[in-house]
Order: structure tokens, then sequence, then C-alpha cells
């Protein structure tokens, strides 16, 4: 096989909000930058986020996911960041990067990497879990906004975080019917607000309840659900079928880090940012020196404090690499950091800023 | 079925139809929209058979991790439906079978 070889200052891997904003400040710094992606187009999730989002005025508050995104594109673009779309980087050996296109193969050197792949949904085991019509929630939600496809007129959700109420309400507005909300832990996960929505439009939020088995032949038709105890045990004689014929699992993500464990850095367990996440400094470097990570492959959170750890970790490359002096970097990232602190401050958002403080807490150590 | 009004989004804008091949079946897609979704939206739900139990399976994650959905398209087998966009004349099959080995 033919392979191309490229050179890069630096090069981002996934086209995601963290991926965007960090080749957006690099570029902007004046580092030749490329931004690869396998998917056909960039964005990440933020073209099926059709809900307004949170945070202050500086986060875009109010603003719909999939503007975020096309400003993101539009900025990229004004930056000059090199997009290679329908690419799949499937090889990191220090400096080097491998990368399948089409059946060709391209190898990208680069001073600096930085890995923004996301993460992708938890399944969960039950009786009939595997029928088709069991869906992640984020797969239905790609769906219904993004390709305006229904993939089932009713609809149990398990899981109240903040994804499992979203989609709920957005699987109404694509025209669907929302049987039940199912949450096994005594209390509703997500924002009140979201959930509010939901509940008066008359969508009952079961909680201490579980879904015990997907019914059906080839493909859900029916969904049993059953109250649980405080072991989380289903207490006999609870179970009941809803007429369901798909089922939205909305039950958290795990951080997509298989390319920080090709390259060899140092990982940390972190159960509440989701799993295994690669360690790293308060400049989102791993224990790599040429290895950087933002997003949510750092510890699931959402798409505002992705933004946010790709612009550190893009300034804090650039610096790295010579190209803006301390000063300015020092600047820059003070700026970025106050505002992450701001998206992790607040009952929902102390527990994520804890965990992010271990995880510099361990570098540090290490 | 397609969500053809949106309170958000307004009405859908129809790309261009083109006819693709499912399980010798024509049917009608959006050029470029994942395989999956225009089986999707034909109330297909079940991609293949798990091939030692018969069991059916179909879209899960939809960001081409799970591979529950893989299909065979134009002779290539274990293609992610859920990642592929549809070109026109695409000929698409299940590989169903009964369980059990070939």
């Amino acid at each position: 096989m033919m392979t191309e070889r490229r050179t890069f200052d630096v090069l981002v891997v996934g086209a995601g909000p963290a991926g965007l904003a960090a080749a957006i400040e690099t570029a902007r710094r004046g580092a030749r930058t490329l931004l690869v992606d396998e998917n056909g187009k960039p964005g990440g999730q933020l073209f099926k986020q059709i809900h307004k989002f949170f945070g202050s005025h500086e986060h875009r508050a109010g603003v719909r996911g999939y503007d975020i995104g096309r400003q993101l594109l539009e900025d990229a673009a004004g930056a000059g960041v090199t997009v290679m779309l329908d690419s799949v980087v499937h090889g990191l050996f220090e400096n080097r990067v491998a990368i399948l296109q089409a059946g060709r193969q391209i190898t990208v050197e680069a001073g600096r990497i930085i890995l923004a792949t996301g993460a992708s949904e938890n399944a969960v085991a039950f009786p009939g879990s595997t029928l088709p019509g069991v869906m992640g929630a984020g797969a239905i939600q790609t769906m219904i906004n993004v390709h305006r496809v229904l993939p089932g007129k009713r609809i149990v959700m398990l899981g109240s975080g903040n994804v499992g109420l979203i989609v709920s309400y957005q699987l109404m507005q694509a025209g669907a019917e929302v049987l039940a909300l199912v949450e096994a832990m005594p209390s509703i996960g997500g924002y009140g607000v979201h959930a509010a929505k939901i509940r008066r439009a008359g969508v009952p939020i079961l909680i201490g309840t579980t879904i015990s088995r997907a019914l059906g032949h080839g493909k859900v038709e029916g969904v049993e659900i059953a109250t649980v105890g405080p072991d989380f045990k289903i207490i006999a004689g609870s179970e009941r079928v809803l007429a369901a014929d798909t089922v939205g699992l909305a039950v958290g993500l795990t951080p997509l880090a298989e390319l920080a464990w090709m390259a060899g850095c140092e990982f940390v367990f972190s159960p509440r940012l989701g799993g295994h996440v690669p360690l790293h400094d308060e400049n989102m470097r791993t224990t790599l020196p040429e290895l950087y990570v933002a997003g949510d492959i750092t510890g699931v959170e959402e798409a505002s404090t992705a933004m946010e750890e790709g612009r550190l970790a893009g300034i804090a490359a650039a610096e790295s690499l010579g190209i803006i002096d301390a000063a300015a970097a020092a600047a820059d990232k003070d700026a970025v950091r106050r505002r992450i602190d701001v998206l992790r401050s607040g009952p929902f958002g102390e527990g994520r800023r804890t965990a992010k403080a271990e995880i510099l807490k361990q570098r540090a150590l290490r | 079925m397609r969500v053809e009004k949106h309170p958000v989004l307004g009405d859908r804008e129809v790309g261009r139809l083109v006819s693709i091949t499912v399980d010798g079946k024509e049917i009608q897609a959006v050029e470029g929209e994942p395989i999956a979704a225009a089986l999707l939206a034909q109330g297909m739900r079940v991609m293949r058979k798990t091939p030692r139990y018969g069991e059916p399976r179909g879209v899960f994650c939809g960001i081409g991790r799970c591979t529950d959905c893989i299909m065979t398209v134009d002779g290539v087998p274990n293609v992610r439906t859920c990642v592929t966009p549809v070109k026109g004349g695409m000929v698409v099959t299940s590989n169903l079978r009964d369980g059990g080995k070939e």
C-alpha cells in the first residue's frame, strides 16, 4: 500500500466541540494544524443538540448546540485549520499518526497531538436488551434530529440524567410518545428544568424503578418495568408491562481512550467521570510530552466544558511548541480556566470539579 | 417513519431521493443519509442475526462502535450501516440466517 507522508505542527483527533476549539486556538496562533475525524461531517455530537445551552453569556448560554457547531466550523475555516474527514486515526506512535482514508494510508508527523475523541454510550444488560429497538439515547437523538427519522413511536427511556431528560423531550418534539422515564436511583439525576418540561408534558418520571425485561419476537414489542428496593434489586410482584416499541438507554458514557492507551500514557480511574481517563496536568498534557487530551476523553462532562478544555489544550500546545511566549499563554489560559471553574460550580458541577481536581493531584504525585 | 414537521427544526428538507435494494426489496432513501437511517425510516429494524444463535440485532450505538448494525453492502460484508452513507443503487443484504453454522 502506498503511504503518503505529511507534516504539521499540531494534529487534533476528533472534530467535535473539544477538537474544533483546540484546532482553532492552535491555528489562530500560527501553528499549522490538521484536524482529523472519522465521520463525513465535522461537529461531533453538536449538530443533534437542538436545545439551548446553559451557563453564562460567555458560554453561549441560550444558543442552540447546532448554532454553536456552525460557529466553530466558521472559526476553524477562518483560522486556516486543515480538516480531513472520513479519515480514521488507527495508530499513534510518539509524534507519528497513522491515518486510513478511503483505503489510502497517510502518515502524519506532528509536533503536538491533541486527542479529542469523545465518549461512547454505555449499555445495560437485561433480558431482551439486545432486541432491535433497544438503542442508546444519543443514537435516538441523532436519528430524530439529524436524519429526521423516528426509530419508534412509543418509547420507554431508562436514566434520568440530562441525556435521558433531554432526549425524552426531543422525542416528543419529533412526534413520538414517551410512555415513561424510569430511574433506578431514588432521585432525578439531571437538571430540574429539563425534568419539569417532560413532566408538564405528562410523562411520568418513575424513580426507584428499572427495566426488568424487553419483550418481543425479533423486535421490542413491550417493556416490563419494576420497582427496586434500596439494594437496587427488583421487588417481586412489582413488574408491569408498558406497550412500548422502543427503549432508550441513557445510562452514562465511557471515554473513548483507545489511542491514548496505544500511545502508552498513564491513566487514572475516575468512576465519576466515566472510567479510565488519561492522566493529565492543568495544561491538558498527558504523561507523554507530545500528547494532549481535551473533552470527554478526559472525563465525561458536556459540550461547553469540552470546548473550554479544547481551548486550554490548544493554547498550551502552542506554548510548548514555542509559538507563543509564556506570558501571552498564561493570560489566555487563566481566562479559560476561570470559565471552566464557572461551568463546574454549583451542586451539579461539584462532583465533576472534585473528580477533575483529583486527576490533577494524581498527576502531580507521579 | 420520517419526522416531517418539527417545532424547532422546521419542515424536513428532503434531499435527493435514490433507490437502494435491501434484501431484494427496493426502497427509497435519501442520498448521503446513513443506510441504517433509511432502513429505520421504513420500519426495518433487524439489520442482521447473530451467526450462532440467530438472534436479531439492530442499531444500538449509532456511531460505528458497537457493530450491531453491520450488513453486507455491495458485496462487502460487515459494513457498519449507521455510519455508511446511502448511494443510489446500493445493494444491501442482512445475512439473515436461522441460527447454527452455515
